[in-house]
Protein backbone atom coordinates (compact mmCIF):
# COMPACT_ATOMS: atom_id res chain seq x y z
CA UNK A 1 0.00 0.00 0.00
CA UNK A 2 0.90 3.44 -0.82
CA UNK A 3 1.80 6.50 1.40
CA UNK A 4 0.56 9.60 2.53
CA UNK A 5 2.46 12.74 2.19
CA UNK A 6 2.33 12.93 5.91
CA UNK A 7 3.67 9.17 6.44
CA UNK A 8 6.52 9.95 3.74
CA UNK A 9 7.63 13.08 5.56
CA UNK A 10 7.55 11.78 9.13
CA UNK A 11 9.23 8.12 7.48
CA UNK A 12 11.95 10.25 6.27
CA UNK A 13 12.56 11.84 9.66
CA UNK A 14 12.29 8.93 11.59
CA UNK A 15 15.00 6.76 9.77
CA UNK A 16 11.94 4.40 9.36
CA UNK A 17 8.72 3.25 7.24
CA UNK A 18 5.79 4.73 9.51
CA UNK A 19 2.43 4.46 9.32
CA UNK A 20 -0.92 6.07 10.60
CA UNK A 21 -1.07 5.43 14.04
CA UNK A 22 2.50 4.50 15.12
CA UNK A 23 4.61 7.00 18.36
CA UNK A 24 7.37 7.64 16.39
CA UNK A 25 10.96 9.79 17.68
CA UNK A 26 11.51 12.15 14.72
CA UNK A 27 14.28 14.68 13.98
CA UNK A 28 13.49 18.32 13.27
CA UNK A 29 14.36 20.72 10.04
CA UNK A 30 12.85 24.07 11.80
CA UNK A 31 11.80 24.52 15.38
CA UNK A 32 10.37 28.03 16.66
CA UNK A 33 9.02 29.69 19.68
CA UNK A 34 7.31 33.29 19.76
CA UNK A 35 7.09 35.78 22.23
CA UNK A 36 4.44 33.88 24.16
CA UNK A 37 5.17 30.48 24.32
CA UNK A 38 8.90 31.07 24.52
CA UNK A 39 9.78 32.12 27.66
CA UNK A 40 8.32 28.97 29.16
CA UNK A 41 10.51 26.81 26.57
CA UNK A 42 13.59 29.06 27.56
CA UNK A 43 12.42 28.33 31.26
CA UNK A 44 12.54 24.56 30.47
CA UNK A 45 16.07 24.27 29.47
CA UNK A 46 17.15 26.32 31.73
CA UNK A 47 15.97 23.25 34.60
CA UNK A 48 17.48 20.54 32.15
CA UNK A 49 20.59 22.39 32.41
CA UNK A 50 20.35 22.24 28.44
CA UNK A 51 20.91 25.81 27.09
CA UNK A 52 21.77 25.00 23.66
CA UNK A 53 20.59 24.65 20.05
CA UNK A 54 20.74 21.65 17.48
CA UNK A 55 20.92 24.16 14.89
CA UNK A 56 21.08 27.85 14.98
CA UNK A 57 20.41 28.81 12.00
CA UNK A 58 16.89 27.34 12.04
CA UNK A 59 16.12 27.67 15.85
CA UNK A 60 13.98 30.52 15.39
CA UNK A 61 12.78 32.83 18.61
CA UNK A 62 9.78 35.58 16.84
CA UNK A 63 8.46 38.79 18.55
CA UNK A 64 5.45 39.09 17.04
CA UNK A 65 2.50 39.00 19.66
CA UNK A 66 3.36 42.05 21.98
CA UNK A 67 5.25 43.98 19.35
CA UNK A 68 6.54 46.58 20.07
CA UNK A 69 5.93 45.71 23.63
CA UNK A 70 3.14 47.38 25.78
CA UNK A 71 4.04 46.64 28.99
CA UNK A 72 7.32 45.97 31.26
CA UNK A 73 6.72 42.24 32.00
CA UNK A 74 6.31 41.36 28.09
CA UNK A 75 9.63 43.47 27.61
CA UNK A 76 11.04 41.60 30.35
CA UNK A 77 9.64 38.07 28.59
CA UNK A 78 11.05 39.76 25.25
CA UNK A 79 14.37 40.28 26.91
CA UNK A 80 14.60 36.58 28.01
CA UNK A 81 14.36 35.36 24.15
CA UNK A 82 16.88 37.84 23.31
CA UNK A 83 19.05 36.42 26.33
CA UNK A 84 18.88 33.54 24.84
CA UNK A 85 19.45 34.34 21.39
CA UNK A 86 23.14 35.93 22.53
CA UNK A 87 23.26 32.39 24.44
CA UNK A 88 22.70 30.18 21.70
CA UNK A 89 23.35 31.85 18.64
CA UNK A 90 19.30 31.23 17.97
CA UNK A 91 17.68 33.53 15.02
CA UNK A 92 16.05 36.35 16.66
CA UNK A 93 13.13 37.76 14.73
CA UNK A 94 12.89 41.38 16.36
CA UNK A 95 10.30 43.86 16.42
CA UNK A 96 8.71 44.90 13.45
CA UNK A 97 10.03 41.94 11.21
CA UNK A 98 6.75 40.08 11.40
CA UNK A 99 4.34 37.22 12.06
CA UNK A 100 6.12 34.03 12.73
CA UNK A 101 4.10 31.55 10.33
CA UNK A 102 4.49 34.53 8.00
CA UNK A 103 8.01 34.98 8.21
CA UNK A 104 8.52 31.30 8.21
CA UNK A 105 7.19 30.86 4.80
CA UNK A 106 9.03 34.32 3.29
CA UNK A 107 12.38 32.36 4.58
CA UNK A 108 12.32 28.83 6.14
CA UNK A 109 9.83 26.52 5.68
CA UNK A 110 10.26 24.19 2.46
CA UNK A 111 8.94 20.93 0.93
CA UNK A 112 9.58 17.92 2.55
CA UNK A 113 10.75 19.77 6.17
CA UNK A 114 9.58 18.62 9.38
CA UNK A 115 8.56 21.96 11.44
CA UNK A 116 7.77 22.15 15.04
CA UNK A 117 6.51 25.50 16.28
CA UNK A 118 5.17 26.83 20.11
CA UNK A 119 2.20 28.10 18.38
CA UNK A 120 -0.82 26.42 16.83
CA UNK A 121 -0.74 28.19 13.52
CA UNK A 122 2.69 26.18 12.49
CA UNK A 123 0.21 24.31 10.52
CA UNK A 124 0.89 27.63 7.44
CA UNK A 125 4.13 26.40 6.38
CA UNK A 126 2.13 22.78 5.23
CA UNK A 127 1.27 24.94 2.07
CA UNK A 128 4.25 24.20 0.93
CA UNK A 129 4.68 20.57 1.16
CA UNK A 130 5.70 20.59 4.71
CA UNK A 131 5.28 18.43 8.01
CA UNK A 132 4.41 21.35 10.13
CA UNK A 133 2.73 21.34 13.13
CA UNK A 134 2.21 23.39 16.35
CA UNK A 135 3.29 21.92 20.09
CA UNK A 136 3.97 23.27 23.23
CA UNK A 137 6.64 25.55 24.93
CA UNK A 138 8.38 22.47 26.44
CA UNK A 139 7.81 19.78 23.08
CA UNK A 140 10.08 22.56 21.35
CA UNK A 141 12.40 23.59 24.05
CA UNK A 142 13.40 19.81 23.79
CA UNK A 143 13.38 20.06 19.78
CA UNK A 144 15.51 22.88 20.42
CA UNK A 145 18.30 21.46 22.63
CA UNK A 146 18.07 17.77 21.10
CA UNK A 147 16.89 18.35 17.12
CA UNK A 148 13.65 15.92 17.99
CA UNK A 149 10.48 15.56 18.95
CA UNK A 150 8.21 12.60 19.59
CA UNK A 151 5.09 12.54 17.00
CA UNK A 152 1.98 9.81 16.70
CA UNK A 153 1.94 9.54 12.66
CA UNK A 154 -1.90 11.02 11.90
CA UNK A 155 -3.91 9.60 9.94
CA UNK A 156 -4.88 11.94 6.43
CA UNK A 157 -8.27 13.30 5.64
CA UNK A 158 -8.09 14.57 2.46
CA UNK A 159 -10.16 17.47 0.18
CA UNK A 160 -10.66 17.12 -2.97
CA UNK A 161 -11.49 21.43 -4.55
CA UNK A 162 -12.96 22.17 -7.62
CA UNK A 163 -14.77 24.81 -9.10
CA UNK A 164 -13.72 28.58 -9.94
CA UNK A 165 -14.41 31.03 -7.36
CA UNK A 166 -17.24 33.46 -8.32
CA UNK A 167 -15.72 37.11 -7.95
CA UNK A 168 -15.50 38.40 -4.47
CA UNK A 169 -14.97 35.21 -3.19
CA UNK A 170 -11.73 33.58 -1.99
CA UNK A 171 -9.93 30.77 -0.09
CA UNK A 172 -10.73 32.48 3.57
CA UNK A 173 -14.13 31.78 2.53
CA UNK A 174 -13.38 27.84 1.22
CA UNK A 175 -11.67 27.11 4.85
CA UNK A 176 -14.29 28.57 6.55
CA UNK A 177 -17.49 26.72 4.46
CA UNK A 178 -15.08 23.78 5.09
CA UNK A 179 -14.72 24.45 8.87
CA UNK A 180 -18.68 25.41 9.19
CA UNK A 181 -19.12 21.80 7.18
CA UNK A 182 -17.34 19.27 9.23
CA UNK A 183 -17.00 21.42 12.56
CA UNK A 184 -14.61 22.62 15.16
CA UNK A 185 -13.46 19.07 16.14
CA UNK A 186 -14.21 17.40 12.38
CA UNK A 187 -10.42 16.72 11.69
CA UNK A 188 -8.68 16.89 15.47
CA UNK A 189 -5.56 14.91 15.08
CA UNK A 190 -5.59 14.05 11.40
CA UNK A 191 -3.26 15.38 8.82
CA UNK A 192 -5.82 17.82 6.21
CA UNK A 193 -4.47 17.29 2.66
CA UNK A 194 -5.40 20.34 -0.05
CA UNK A 195 -6.04 19.38 -3.69
CA UNK A 196 -7.75 19.34 -6.88
CA UNK A 197 -8.33 21.37 -9.62
CA UNK A 198 -9.12 24.51 -7.62
CA UNK A 199 -5.95 24.35 -5.64
CA UNK A 200 -3.86 23.81 -8.27
CA UNK A 201 -5.05 27.16 -10.04
CA UNK A 202 -4.67 29.03 -6.32
CA UNK A 203 -1.64 31.07 -5.46
CA UNK A 204 0.36 30.49 -2.91
CA UNK A 205 -0.74 33.12 -0.56
CA UNK A 206 -3.91 31.73 -0.93
CA UNK A 207 -2.93 28.53 -0.16
CA UNK A 208 -1.30 29.80 3.24
CA UNK A 209 -4.71 30.99 4.38
CA UNK A 210 -6.72 27.66 3.84
CA UNK A 211 -3.45 25.46 5.89
CA UNK A 212 -3.22 28.50 8.07
CA UNK A 213 -6.70 27.29 9.45
CA UNK A 214 -6.50 23.65 9.58
CA UNK A 215 -5.98 23.63 13.65
CA UNK A 216 -9.15 25.78 13.48
CA UNK A 217 -10.84 21.94 12.42
CA UNK A 218 -8.50 20.36 14.81
CA UNK A 219 -5.86 19.58 11.98
CA UNK A 220 -2.40 18.34 13.26
CA UNK A 221 -1.46 20.08 10.09
CA UNK A 222 -2.81 21.29 6.70
CA UNK A 223 -0.62 19.76 3.63
CA UNK A 224 -0.78 20.88 -0.22
CA UNK A 225 1.68 18.97 -2.54
CA UNK A 226 4.38 21.25 -3.85
CA UNK A 227 4.02 22.01 -7.83
CA UNK A 228 5.05 24.75 -9.69
CA UNK A 229 3.18 27.25 -7.82
CA UNK A 230 5.38 26.34 -4.82
CA UNK A 231 8.30 26.31 -6.96
CA UNK A 232 7.99 30.06 -8.16
CA UNK A 233 7.18 30.84 -4.45
CA UNK A 234 10.23 29.46 -3.65
CA UNK A 235 12.57 31.04 -6.16
CA UNK A 236 11.00 34.23 -5.64
CA UNK A 237 12.04 34.01 -2.19
CA UNK A 238 15.52 33.28 -3.03
CA UNK A 239 15.71 29.48 -2.30
CA UNK A 240 14.81 28.06 -4.85
CA UNK A 241 16.69 25.12 -4.44
CA UNK A 242 14.83 23.83 -1.94
CA UNK A 243 12.19 22.83 -4.38
CA UNK A 244 11.24 18.87 -4.27
CA UNK A 245 8.42 17.13 -5.13
CA UNK A 246 6.91 15.55 -2.70
CA UNK A 247 2.93 13.73 -2.52
CA UNK A 248 0.73 11.30 -1.48
CA UNK A 249 0.42 7.67 -3.14
CA UNK A 250 -2.61 7.25 -5.20
CA UNK A 251 -3.17 3.81 -3.10
CA UNK A 252 -2.27 5.39 -0.25
CA UNK A 253 -4.80 5.15 2.69
CA UNK A 254 -7.24 8.10 3.68
CA UNK A 255 -9.52 8.13 6.78
CA UNK A 256 -11.98 9.85 5.13
CA UNK A 257 -12.11 12.03 1.81
CA UNK A 258 -14.45 14.70 1.10
CA UNK A 259 -15.19 17.16 -2.14
CA UNK A 260 -16.28 20.50 -1.74
CA UNK A 261 -17.27 22.54 -5.16
CA UNK A 262 -16.34 26.35 -4.94
CA UNK A 263 -18.76 27.46 -8.04
CA UNK A 264 -21.38 28.28 -6.18
CA UNK A 265 -19.70 29.69 -2.72
CA UNK A 266 -20.68 32.82 -1.33
CA UNK A 267 -18.35 35.38 0.83
CA UNK A 268 -18.94 33.56 4.39
CA UNK A 269 -18.37 34.80 8.24
CA UNK A 270 -17.55 32.74 10.97
CA UNK A 271 -20.05 34.22 13.81
CA UNK A 272 -19.41 34.37 17.71
CA UNK A 273 -17.81 32.09 19.59
CA UNK A 274 -16.18 29.40 17.42
CA UNK A 275 -15.52 29.27 14.24
CA UNK A 276 -17.64 26.35 12.63
CA UNK A 277 -20.52 28.62 13.28
CA UNK A 278 -20.84 30.07 9.71
CA UNK A 279 -23.52 31.72 7.67
CA UNK A 280 -23.37 33.00 3.85
CA UNK A 281 -23.30 36.92 3.78
CA UNK A 282 -27.01 36.65 2.23
CA UNK A 283 -27.63 35.47 5.68
CA UNK A 284 -25.21 37.88 7.91
CA UNK A 285 -26.12 40.74 5.66
CA UNK A 286 -29.95 40.47 6.99
CA UNK A 287 -29.09 40.63 10.45
CA UNK A 288 -28.10 44.25 10.03
CA UNK A 289 -24.86 43.70 12.07
CA UNK A 290 -23.59 46.71 13.04
CA UNK A 291 -19.13 46.79 13.57
CA UNK A 292 -17.65 48.86 15.80
CA UNK A 293 -13.82 47.21 14.68
CA UNK A 294 -12.28 46.14 11.69
CA UNK A 295 -9.06 44.32 11.23
CA UNK A 296 -7.20 43.47 8.47
CA UNK A 297 -3.99 41.41 8.89
CA UNK A 298 -2.84 38.29 10.61
CA UNK A 299 -1.21 35.18 9.23
CA UNK A 300 -4.16 34.27 7.97
CA UNK A 301 -4.83 37.28 5.56
CA UNK A 302 -2.33 39.92 6.25
CA UNK A 303 -0.43 39.10 2.75
CA UNK A 304 0.18 41.27 -0.30
CA UNK A 305 -2.40 39.38 -2.30
CA UNK A 306 -4.94 40.14 1.12
CA UNK A 307 -4.33 43.94 1.05
CA UNK A 308 -4.52 44.20 -2.30
CA UNK A 309 -7.52 43.13 -2.62
CA UNK A 310 -8.94 44.94 0.13
CA UNK A 311 -7.22 48.17 -0.82
CA UNK A 312 -9.03 47.83 -3.89
CA UNK A 313 -12.16 47.85 -2.46
CA UNK A 314 -11.82 50.63 -0.20
CA UNK A 315 -10.03 53.16 -2.71
CA UNK A 316 -11.96 56.29 -3.11
CA UNK A 317 -14.17 55.16 0.12
CA UNK A 318 -14.08 55.98 3.66
CA UNK A 319 -14.23 54.20 6.43
CA UNK A 320 -17.81 54.47 8.05
CA UNK A 321 -17.41 56.81 10.81
CA UNK A 322 -18.79 54.72 13.30
CA UNK A 323 -16.18 51.76 12.82
CA UNK A 324 -12.42 51.77 12.77
CA UNK A 325 -10.35 50.13 10.43
CA UNK A 326 -6.80 48.73 11.48
CA UNK A 327 -4.55 47.01 9.22
CA UNK A 328 -1.60 45.59 9.62
CA UNK A 329 0.75 43.99 6.90
CA UNK A 330 1.95 40.46 7.98
CA UNK A 331 5.77 41.19 7.63
CA UNK A 332 7.99 43.64 7.13
CA UNK A 333 8.43 42.46 3.13
CA UNK A 334 4.86 42.41 3.17
CA UNK A 335 4.89 45.84 4.68
CA UNK A 336 7.29 47.36 1.88
CA UNK A 337 5.83 45.80 -1.36
CA UNK A 338 2.26 47.53 0.32
CA UNK A 339 4.01 50.57 0.72
CA UNK A 340 5.71 50.74 -2.81
CA UNK A 341 2.66 49.74 -4.52
CA UNK A 342 0.69 52.66 -2.49
CA UNK A 343 -1.93 50.47 -0.85
CA UNK A 344 -1.34 51.93 2.44
CA UNK A 345 -1.42 55.55 1.00
CA UNK A 346 -5.09 53.92 -0.10
CA UNK A 347 -6.36 52.51 3.81
CA UNK A 348 -4.69 55.45 5.22
CA UNK A 349 -6.85 58.29 3.30
CA UNK A 350 -9.63 56.47 3.40
CA UNK A 351 -9.20 56.76 7.48
CA UNK A 352 -7.41 53.18 8.67
CA UNK A 353 -4.87 53.34 11.29
CA UNK A 354 -1.52 51.47 10.30
CA UNK A 355 0.41 49.06 12.80
CA UNK A 356 3.31 47.78 12.15
CA UNK A 357 3.77 44.34 11.28
CA UNK A 358 2.93 41.77 13.78
CA UNK A 359 0.06 40.15 15.40
CA UNK A 360 -1.63 43.15 16.09
CA UNK A 361 -5.33 42.56 18.30
CA UNK A 362 -5.56 39.16 17.48
CA UNK A 363 -4.69 37.42 20.38
CA UNK A 364 -5.97 40.32 22.58
CA UNK A 365 -2.95 41.79 23.90
CA UNK A 366 -2.79 45.88 22.30
CA UNK A 367 -3.31 47.49 19.84
CA UNK A 368 -7.20 47.30 18.77
CA UNK A 369 -8.85 45.72 22.24
CA UNK A 370 -12.78 46.01 22.34
CA UNK A 371 -14.91 47.79 24.71
CA UNK A 372 -17.67 45.41 26.74
CA UNK A 373 -20.20 45.36 23.93
CA UNK A 374 -18.37 45.56 20.95
CA UNK A 375 -18.52 43.70 17.99
CA UNK A 376 -15.47 43.37 15.45
CA UNK A 377 -15.00 41.58 12.29
CA UNK A 378 -11.60 40.60 11.63
CA UNK A 379 -9.54 38.67 8.69
CA UNK A 380 -7.68 36.23 11.87
CA UNK A 381 -8.36 32.72 12.21
CA UNK A 382 -10.65 32.66 15.24
CA UNK A 383 -13.19 33.69 17.22
CA UNK A 384 -13.24 32.54 20.83
CA UNK A 385 -14.38 34.12 23.40
CA UNK A 386 -11.89 36.38 25.01
CA UNK A 387 -9.93 35.96 22.13
CA UNK A 388 -8.99 39.26 21.76
CA UNK A 389 -8.96 41.05 24.67
CA UNK A 390 -12.43 41.31 26.14
CA UNK A 391 -14.77 38.00 26.76
CA UNK A 392 -17.73 40.75 26.20
CA UNK A 393 -16.98 41.29 22.90
CA UNK A 394 -17.63 39.34 19.79
CA UNK A 395 -15.46 38.42 17.21
CA UNK A 396 -17.05 38.07 13.18
CA UNK A 397 -14.45 36.24 10.99
CA UNK A 398 -14.20 36.91 7.30
CA UNK A 399 -12.34 37.60 4.24
CA UNK A 400 -9.79 40.82 3.44
CA UNK A 401 -12.28 41.87 1.10
CA UNK A 402 -15.72 41.21 3.35
CA UNK A 403 -13.86 43.32 5.91
CA UNK A 404 -13.21 46.38 3.66
CA UNK A 405 -16.65 46.39 2.40
CA UNK A 406 -17.68 45.97 6.20
CA UNK A 407 -15.73 48.74 7.22
CA UNK A 408 -17.71 51.01 4.70
CA UNK A 409 -20.76 50.19 5.89
CA UNK A 410 -20.29 49.64 9.70
CA UNK A 411 -22.16 46.76 9.44
CA UNK A 412 -21.27 43.00 7.96
CA UNK A 413 -21.38 44.02 3.88
CA UNK A 414 -21.00 41.75 1.11
CA UNK A 415 -17.82 42.49 -1.17
CA UNK A 416 -19.50 41.55 -4.22
CA UNK A 417 -21.78 45.32 -3.88
CA UNK A 418 -17.70 46.84 -4.46
CA UNK A 419 -16.59 45.23 -7.41
CA UNK B 1 1.68 9.59 40.22
CA UNK B 2 -1.09 8.91 41.84
CA UNK B 3 -3.03 5.47 40.36
CA UNK B 4 -6.25 6.30 42.14
CA UNK B 5 -8.00 9.66 42.03
CA UNK B 6 -10.57 10.85 44.28
CA UNK B 7 -12.17 13.75 43.80
CA UNK B 8 -15.25 16.40 43.44
CA UNK B 9 -16.54 17.58 39.83
CA UNK B 10 -16.36 20.76 37.79
CA UNK B 11 -19.16 20.46 35.08
CA UNK B 12 -17.74 22.43 31.91
CA UNK B 13 -19.65 22.22 28.14
CA UNK B 14 -18.11 21.60 24.64
CA UNK B 15 -15.51 23.50 23.11
CA UNK B 16 -13.56 24.99 26.11
CA UNK B 17 -10.56 27.18 24.26
CA UNK B 18 -7.15 27.79 25.54
CA UNK B 19 -8.62 31.34 25.66
CA UNK B 20 -11.29 29.82 28.23
CA UNK B 21 -8.83 28.61 30.34
CA UNK B 22 -5.73 31.49 30.38
CA UNK B 23 -7.10 34.17 28.50
CA UNK B 24 -5.03 36.75 26.25
CA UNK B 25 -5.20 39.61 28.41
CA UNK B 26 -3.38 37.96 30.97
CA UNK B 27 -0.53 37.56 28.20
CA UNK B 28 1.76 39.54 30.86
CA UNK B 29 1.70 37.28 33.22
CA UNK B 30 2.81 33.93 31.28
CA UNK B 31 6.40 33.98 32.95
CA UNK B 32 4.45 34.87 36.53
CA UNK B 33 2.39 31.02 36.32
CA UNK B 34 0.85 30.84 40.04
CA UNK B 35 -0.59 34.49 39.30
CA UNK B 36 -1.78 33.64 35.96
CA UNK B 37 -3.11 30.26 37.47
CA UNK B 38 -5.06 32.54 39.86
CA UNK B 39 -7.56 33.38 36.68
CA UNK B 40 -8.11 29.93 35.24
CA UNK B 41 -11.18 29.61 33.47
CA UNK B 42 -12.40 32.59 34.46
CA UNK B 43 -14.45 32.90 30.88
CA UNK B 44 -16.01 29.88 31.07
CA UNK B 45 -17.24 30.05 34.95
CA UNK B 46 -16.09 33.54 36.94
CA UNK B 47 -15.94 31.28 40.62
CA UNK B 48 -13.83 28.28 39.38
CA UNK B 49 -10.70 29.93 40.39
CA UNK B 50 -11.98 30.96 43.45
CA UNK B 51 -13.51 27.92 44.79
CA UNK B 52 -11.35 25.61 42.65
CA UNK B 53 -9.66 23.02 45.89
CA UNK B 54 -6.96 20.61 45.32
CA UNK B 55 -7.95 17.31 43.86
CA UNK B 56 -11.11 18.58 41.89
CA UNK B 57 -11.40 16.91 39.34
CA UNK B 58 -12.46 18.71 35.25
CA UNK B 59 -15.12 17.10 33.65
CA UNK B 60 -16.26 18.50 30.06
CA UNK B 61 -17.95 17.86 26.82
CA UNK B 62 -16.16 17.68 23.38
CA UNK B 63 -13.40 19.45 22.11
CA UNK B 64 -11.57 20.63 25.54
CA UNK B 65 -8.72 22.57 25.29
CA UNK B 66 -9.32 23.58 21.59
CA UNK B 67 -7.20 26.97 20.26
CA UNK B 68 -3.78 28.17 20.85
CA UNK B 69 -0.40 25.94 21.56
CA UNK B 70 -0.04 27.63 24.91
CA UNK B 71 1.08 24.98 27.51
CA UNK B 72 0.39 27.43 30.32
CA UNK B 73 -3.61 26.18 30.02
CA UNK B 74 -2.79 22.73 31.33
CA UNK B 75 -0.52 24.33 33.35
CA UNK B 76 -2.65 26.65 35.30
CA UNK B 77 -5.01 24.04 35.33
CA UNK B 78 -2.57 21.35 37.72
CA UNK B 79 -1.18 24.74 39.38
CA UNK B 80 -4.82 25.17 40.63
CA UNK B 81 -4.85 21.30 41.73
CA UNK B 82 -7.13 19.70 39.69
CA UNK B 83 -5.90 16.50 39.57
CA UNK B 84 -7.84 14.81 35.99
CA UNK B 85 -9.69 16.11 33.41
CA UNK B 86 -12.21 14.30 31.72
CA UNK B 87 -13.73 15.11 28.71
CA UNK B 88 -15.59 13.27 25.46
CA UNK B 89 -12.46 14.48 23.42
CA UNK B 90 -9.63 16.63 23.79
CA UNK B 91 -8.01 19.14 21.37
CA UNK B 92 -4.72 17.40 20.47
CA UNK B 93 -2.27 20.21 21.27
CA UNK B 94 -4.02 20.50 24.70
CA UNK B 95 -3.53 16.82 24.91
CA UNK B 96 -0.20 16.35 24.14
CA UNK B 97 0.93 19.16 26.46
CA UNK B 98 -1.22 17.45 29.20
CA UNK B 99 1.11 14.61 29.17
CA UNK B 100 3.94 16.39 28.66
CA UNK B 101 3.44 18.11 31.82
CA UNK B 102 2.34 15.19 33.96
CA UNK B 103 -1.41 16.30 33.99
CA UNK B 104 -3.87 12.94 33.27
CA UNK B 105 -6.63 13.15 30.52
CA UNK B 106 -9.28 10.71 30.05
CA UNK B 107 -11.65 10.66 27.54
CA UNK B 108 -15.24 9.03 28.35
CA UNK B 109 -18.75 9.46 27.49
CA UNK B 110 -19.37 12.52 30.24
CA UNK B 111 -23.22 12.72 29.91
CA UNK B 112 -23.94 10.79 33.12
CA UNK B 113 -21.69 13.38 35.35
CA UNK B 114 -22.99 16.25 37.00
CA UNK B 115 -21.24 19.75 38.81
CA UNK B 116 -20.72 18.19 42.43
CA UNK B 117 -20.68 14.25 41.87
CA UNK B 118 -17.98 12.93 44.00
CA UNK B 119 -15.46 10.67 41.98
CA UNK B 120 -12.81 7.55 42.16
CA UNK B 121 -10.84 7.07 38.93
CA UNK B 122 -8.40 4.17 38.42
CA UNK B 123 -6.01 5.50 36.12
CA UNK B 124 -4.65 2.65 35.07
CA UNK B 125 -7.43 0.51 34.41
CA UNK B 126 -8.88 3.65 32.86
CA UNK B 127 -12.45 3.23 35.17
CA UNK B 128 -14.09 5.90 36.29
CA UNK B 129 -16.51 5.23 39.13
CA UNK B 130 -19.15 8.13 40.01
CA UNK B 131 -19.75 7.52 44.15
CA UNK B 132 -22.40 9.95 43.93
CA UNK B 133 -24.43 8.10 41.51
CA UNK B 134 -22.93 4.77 42.21
CA UNK B 135 -22.34 4.45 38.04
CA UNK B 136 -19.22 3.09 36.43
CA UNK B 137 -17.56 4.16 33.20
CA UNK B 138 -14.91 2.99 31.17
CA UNK B 139 -12.24 5.30 29.58
CA UNK B 140 -10.51 5.11 26.42
CA UNK B 141 -6.86 3.16 27.18
CA UNK B 142 -4.14 5.62 27.24
CA UNK B 143 -1.34 5.05 24.53
CA UNK B 144 1.64 2.90 27.03
CA UNK B 145 3.71 5.59 25.85
CA UNK B 146 1.72 8.52 27.20
CA UNK B 147 1.31 6.74 30.39
CA UNK B 148 4.76 6.34 30.42
CA UNK B 149 4.85 9.96 30.22
CA UNK B 150 2.57 10.23 33.67
CA UNK B 151 4.57 7.76 35.21
CA UNK B 152 7.57 9.99 34.94
CA UNK B 153 6.10 12.65 35.90
CA UNK B 154 6.07 14.40 32.68
CA UNK B 155 8.54 14.80 29.47
CA UNK B 156 11.10 16.61 31.21
CA UNK B 157 11.62 14.06 33.69
CA UNK B 158 11.23 11.51 30.94
CA UNK B 159 14.12 12.55 29.63
CA UNK B 160 16.03 12.88 32.59
CA UNK B 161 15.18 9.44 33.51
CA UNK B 162 16.13 7.61 30.05
CA UNK B 163 18.45 9.99 28.83
CA UNK B 164 16.42 10.64 25.30
CA UNK B 165 12.91 9.20 24.51
CA UNK B 166 11.41 5.82 24.99
CA UNK B 167 8.74 4.90 22.77
CA UNK B 168 9.39 1.95 22.30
Amino acid sequence: MGKTMAEKIIGDHAGKDVKAGEIVVAKVDVAMVQDGTGPLSVQVLKDMNLEKVFDKDNTVLFLDHATPSPRKELSNAHKILREFSEKTGAYLSDVGEGVCHQRLVESWASPGQLIVGADSHTCTSGALGAFATGMGSTDVAIAFALGKVWLRVPETHRFYIEGDFPEGVYSKDLILHIIGTIGADGATYKSMEFYGPTIDKMSMESRFTITNMAIEAGGKTGMIAPDVTTKKYLEEMGRGEKYREIKSDDDAWFEKEYEFNVDELEPTVSFPHTVDNTRTISEAKKMNIRIDQVYIGTCTNGRIEDLRIAAKIIDGNKVNKKTRLIVIPASRRVYIQALKEGLLEKFVEAGAAIESPGCGPCVGIHKGVLADGERVLSTQNRNFKGRMGNPNAEIYLGSPATAAATAIEGKIADPRDYL
Amino acid sequence: MERIIRGRVWKFGDNISTDHIAPGRYFHLRTNLPELAKHVLEDADPEFPKKVKPGDIIVAGNNFGLGSSREHAPRIIKIAGVSCVIAKSFARIFYRNAFNIGLPLLTADTDKIDEGDELEIDLEKGLIKDLTKGVELQSTPIPPFMMRLLEDGGIVEHIKKHGDFKVD
